[in-house]
């Protein structure tokens, strides 16, 4: 019976293979009467359009999106630039193309010819740009000899203008033709030719700014003249980007700096919003867009203090004392000190066989913590720091979070670093020195931090333990003015530390500026408390730190503060970078950074803001100026891990 | 493993149909490239080599019996789901699609491999599974349950193309193995009903544009219409004798897209015109003709059905891709087996000839 079955089955299905094949033949049949009639019956026809086949695709640039500043200024908008391009399927002799363009306009030969080749793995009839950046006479030039040059036109083009020039260079970034590198990685949303974000806010927000190309494709004649457009795509212009900054502030921070390399980050202390982001010194971007001339370009990379450098984002620095907060809470939160313990500062401590030299030789005497972070002094944190052990510091820091990076917009942000016994173990396959915690506990060593980490730490001890993303977009908006995106405060982190832990360090930190004998006097205002902490760290360890160091030895300056003191807003980290004299250099820009942010709020006060200086020269300067060296004198375990 | 009565009962007229169009192919690819500027060994040169590759794999894979894929296919079905699966979490991406499993020494393409392995898991369920009078839509629901699996992983990558032609592949077999009409019937009830949901919710914004552009060539914008006009001008122009080897100003100035791998017929049909173009049909109705005699001549279900289903791969893929190129069928990226240039799918369609060598060589053995 089954058997039958599956004779029978079978049989069936052998019947169904003859109807496959029947149905097989039936579509092929159909293809090959689809390619009768194309080929046969409709072939005068597509010969005709195979022959006239010069249709040409002319793109149409959109117009980049703007950048403003959190009050609306414009940063960078946009202005016509005109380019020169060539559709290769109408040359005829390309050399002698070449060559009058060269004449007419004075165009480098070499350069059109590598650019053609760089185009022309394209399709014949899509234009290759071979000069940007045209003057009106040029234009005018290729106009008039129009029907010596076919196959040649002009496109236009929106570039970007910097309305502040040099303004806040590293953060905003600039464009360029894209690479071939980037023309592979993505889909085909970019053709060559195209300006692209190539750094800041313009690489980091490209997909916002850049907007949605458009073009025209046209059917033309053999010699080139359109016969009809057959489709047209209108570019969509790109979104706008608000950012944070406050350009007024940033103008003054800039100027602050001068000539001084370094950077500062300011952020507001309740949100993590960026009023100020500077990296110093800055450069031209829009020379960025065209051909840079070379002789700028090596003017940049012979700067000693590396203006194409991110200092804000991406230099990572010894903290130095302002470390000492971590340490103190640290130490706070461990019970290992209070309000009342007060060690005896002799101007150095011994540990073991080495000695730990406290920046003042002769010794603060009977020091509380207090007036240990007021006048910086080093052996109090040695011996707290000894204490605590190096891995109750890192864990303080890790509670700050200032290990990885924070996650601001801009790419390649870096984080830092925060030794511990395992991290020394894996990275040199060597136990951890207690020696080695002492400097940690000041701040050097290896420890680093970014500007960025540097503002956050400040900004989280002034809100008593709140750690926002610190950001820099405020929000994106679309060509008709309508917010597409709001960025929303973000908490990344809080540190579980007590209010009277907070409340101690932040006193210390009020003194710093504020008491006699403060090392941050320069940062003082008038009207508005200001705590903060100055911190100087070595770049290599000298005996002793002379006025005549060689520039690139000279110390780092540091300082961070945050004001009002009663209520915070504003959080500031400053780093001048082989700026010396214990952190005044970054005190007092600090300092002119929170009176034009405090100015802003009531601008009725003006002159003032410069004044301030006299009332606290005398009494500070000199301290000052000797500095706050954290000098260590080699200790003999010292793991020498700084700057790795 | 292969006695010497299998390699008298080699099928010569399988390896004579496949390796033509292979060769023909590769002169195909020759000219696409011309105009290429091309660093390192040239396409054609490449395409050859992976022709021998080829034809290695397939007689590995005749030199198995049969059978013992039989017994391995669910285990081939479950590994494949995964590989899908895994595809979606760690594949590579690239243009926009994430197709690729990057295994350290080499990188595969589940979905490609999921065409066969739907061939023979069918093959296997089919084969236990007797019906008399076709399918009820009850005994459908499993074969169907087992293909939604796989397709709709595929869906997700997205590769609509890869999906449409698992699919394709799947109903074929089922279609072979026979519905009743009320099963029929209710398919199409559900089917309609089922279009609407996907194309309201499931298909990408591009693959709605290119269906959209198919139907509709004057809503053709930039993108895609202007692939199908460009293909149908080469294909046209070409004429009854065709412009010549290495002369079709569409292919050799560049105006057709991809014109080595899916638009290497309009190339050909530029060239050669409409002797050329019937020429390498009638070779093509002739190897799926012969695949379907593999299937017939067969006296054991599941070898039928393997054949079948092997068959059915190699005509929709064939149907879809010459459609699309003379403007029947909106532009899906699907290679012409033997003729496209490419690895994957020539090693896909080896492994199929493979099968059918293997059903064929073994025919007299029941």
């Amino acid at each position: 019976m089954k058997e039958r079955r599956f004779v029978r089955e079978l049989l069936e299905s052998k019947q169904r293979v003859l109807v496959l094949s029947f149905v097989v033949g039936i579509v092929f049949l159909f293809l090959v009467i689809r390619l009768w009639h194309l080929q046969i019956l409709n072939t005068d026809n597509y010969q005709t359009m195979s022959e006239n086949n010069r249709l040409r695709f002319v793109p149409i640039a959109a117009s980049r999106g703007t950048i403003l500043d959190r009050t609306g200024t414009v940063l960078v908008s946009n202005r016509p630039s005109f380019s020169l391009a060539a559709v290769p399927q109408e040359v005829k002799d390309k050399e002698a193309l070449l060559t009058l363009l060269s004449s007419l306009l004075g165009l480098d030969r070499a350069d059109m010819e590598e650019r053609w080749e760089k185009g022309a793995g394209r399709a014949q009839y899509y234009p290759i740009v071979l000069a940007s950046n045209l003057t009106r006479d040029d234009v005018d030039i290729v106009e008039e000899n129009h029907l010596r040059l076919p196959g040649i036109e002009i496109e236009m083009k929106p570039v970007r203008e910097y309305t502040n020039g040099q303004l806040a260079a590293h953060l905003l970034g600039y464009i360029g033709e894209v690479s071939e590198k980037e023309l592979n990685s993505g889909s085909e949303t970019y053709n060559p030719g195209d300006y692209i974000g190539k750094n800041g806010i313009e690489r980091a927000l490209e997909k916002e700014l850049h907007g949605g190309d458009g073009g025209r494709q046209l059917e033309v004649d053999a010699r080139g003249r359109v016969l009809r457009t057959i489709s047209e795509r209108y570019p969509t212009i790109g979104n706008s980007v608000m950012l944070t900054i406050d350009a007024t502030i940033q103008k003054q921070a800039e100027r602050a700096f001068g000539e001084q390399a370094g950077a500062a980050v300011a952020m507001d202390v309740n949100n993590g919003e960026i009023l100020t982001f500077v990296s110093n010194p800055g450069f031209d971007p829009s020379l960025f867009s065209g051909s840079l001339p070379a002789d700028v370009w090596k003017g940049y990379l012979d700067d000693k203090r590396h203006p194409l450098e991110n200092k804000a984002l991406s230099g990572q620095y010894p903290p130095g004392s302002t470390f000492k907060m971590i340490t103190a809470l640290a130490g706070l939160q461990n019970n290992l000190i209070n309000e009342s313990t007060s060690i005896n500062c002799n101007g150095s401590y011994k540990l073991g066989t080495s000695i730990f030299k406290c920046w003042k030789k002769t010794g603060h005497g009977a020091t509380d913590l207090r007036k240990a972070l007021r006048e910086s002094c080093d052996v109090f944190f040695y011996q707290l720091g000894e204490k605590l052990g190096v891995d109750k510091i890192a864990a303080a820091a890790h509670a700050f979070k200032l290990r990885a990076p924070l996650g601001v917009e801009l790419l390649n942000e870096r984080g830092g670093l925060i030794p511990t016994s395992a991290w020394k173990q894996k990275r040199f396959g060597k136990r951890w020195y207690h020696g080695e915690t002492l400097p940690v506990a000041i701040g050097q060593g290896a420890v680093l931090l970014t500007p960025i980490q540097l503002a956050s730490m400040i900004s989280t001890v002034a809100n008593e333990g709140t750690i926002y993303r610190p950001h820099l977009v405020k929000r994106i908006i679309d060509s008709d003015g309508k917010t597409l995106k709001e960025t929303k405060t973000e908490i990344i982190g809080t540190v579980p530390y007590s209010k009277e832990s907070f409340r101690l360090v932040k006193q210390g930190l009020f003194d710093v500026v504020n008491a006699p004998g403060g090392t941050g006097a320069m940062a003082r205002l008038y009207d508005v408390k200001v705590a903060g902490k100055t911190g100087t760290s070595q770049v290599v360890k000298l005996r002793d730190s002379k006025q005549g160091t060689p520039y690139q030895f000279r110390d780092h300056a540091l300082f961070v503060a945050f004001a009002p003191f009663e209520k915070p807003e504003i959080a500031v980290a400053v780093v001048v970078e082989h700026g010396e004299h214990g952190g005044a250099a970054a005190a007092s820009i600090a300092n002119k950074i929170l009176r034009a942010y405090f100015d802003g709020k009531k601008p009725v006060h003006k002159e003032a803001a410069d004044l301030p200086k006299e009332n606290d020269g005398d009494v500070d300067l000199t301290n000052n100026e000797n500095g706050e060296a954290d000098t260590v004198k080699e200790p003999l375990n010292s793991g020498d891990a700084t700057h790795d | 493993m292969i006695d010497r009565r299998l390699i008298t009962n080699i099928d010569w007229v399988l390896v004579g149909l496949v390796v033509t169009i292979c060769l023909i192919g590769i002169m195909n690819i020759y000219s696409a490239t011309a105009p290429y500027k091309i660093v390192g060994t040239a396409y054609y040169i490449k395409q050859f080599y992976w022709m021998l590759a080829g034809l290695i794999i397939s007689v590995l894979v005749c030199s198995l019996d049969y059978h013992i894929i039989e017994d391995l296919s669910y285990w081939f079905y479950g590994v494949l789901v995964f590989l899908l699966l895994a595809v979606l979490v760690v594949g590579r991406r690239s243009m926009g699609a994430t197709r690729w499993l990057d295994l350290g020494i080499f990188t595969i393409q589940p979905s490609e491999l999921m065409k066969l392995v739907i061939i023979v898991t069918f093959a296997r369920f089919f084969n236990n599974f007797q019906s008399v009078g076709g399918l009820t839509v009850k005994e459908v629901l499993i074969p169907l349950s087992l293909l939604a699996l796989p397709a709709a992983l595929i869906m997700k990558q997205p590769d609509l193309g890869t999906a449409t032609l698992v699919i394709l592949i799947a109903l074929s077999m089922i279609v072979y193995v026979g519905l009743r009409w009320s099963a029929i019937a209710t398919f199409i009830c559900v089917t309609i009903p089922m279009a609407w949901i996907s194309w309201a919710f499931l298909l990408r914004p591009y693959q709605k544009n290119r269906i959209l552009d198919f139907l509709n060539p004057e809503r053709s914008r930039l993108g895609s219409g202007y692939h199908i006009i460009q293909s149908k001008i080469a294909v046209g122009s070409g004429g009854f004798l065709g412009k010549g080897f290495v002369k079709g100003t569409q292919s050799q100035l560049r105006f057709l897209p991809e014109q080595h791998t899916d638009f290497a017929f309009s190339v050909f049909a530029e060239e050669w015109g409409f002797i050329g173009c019937l020429f390498l049909i009638i070779l093509y109705i002739s190897l799926v003709l012969w695949g379907l005699n593999i299937a017939r001549r067969c006296n054991d279900r599941f070898g039928g059905l393997l054949a079948v289903g092997v068959t059915a791969m190699l005509f929709w893929h064939i149907v879809i891709n010459i459609g699309m190129v003379i403007g029947l069928f909106p532009v899906v990226g699907v290679p012409l087996p033997f003729f496209s240039y490419g690895g994957t799918s020539m090693i896909t369609s080896m492994v199929g000839i493979g099968l059918l060598q293997n059903i064929s060589m073994r025919r007299f053995m029941f």
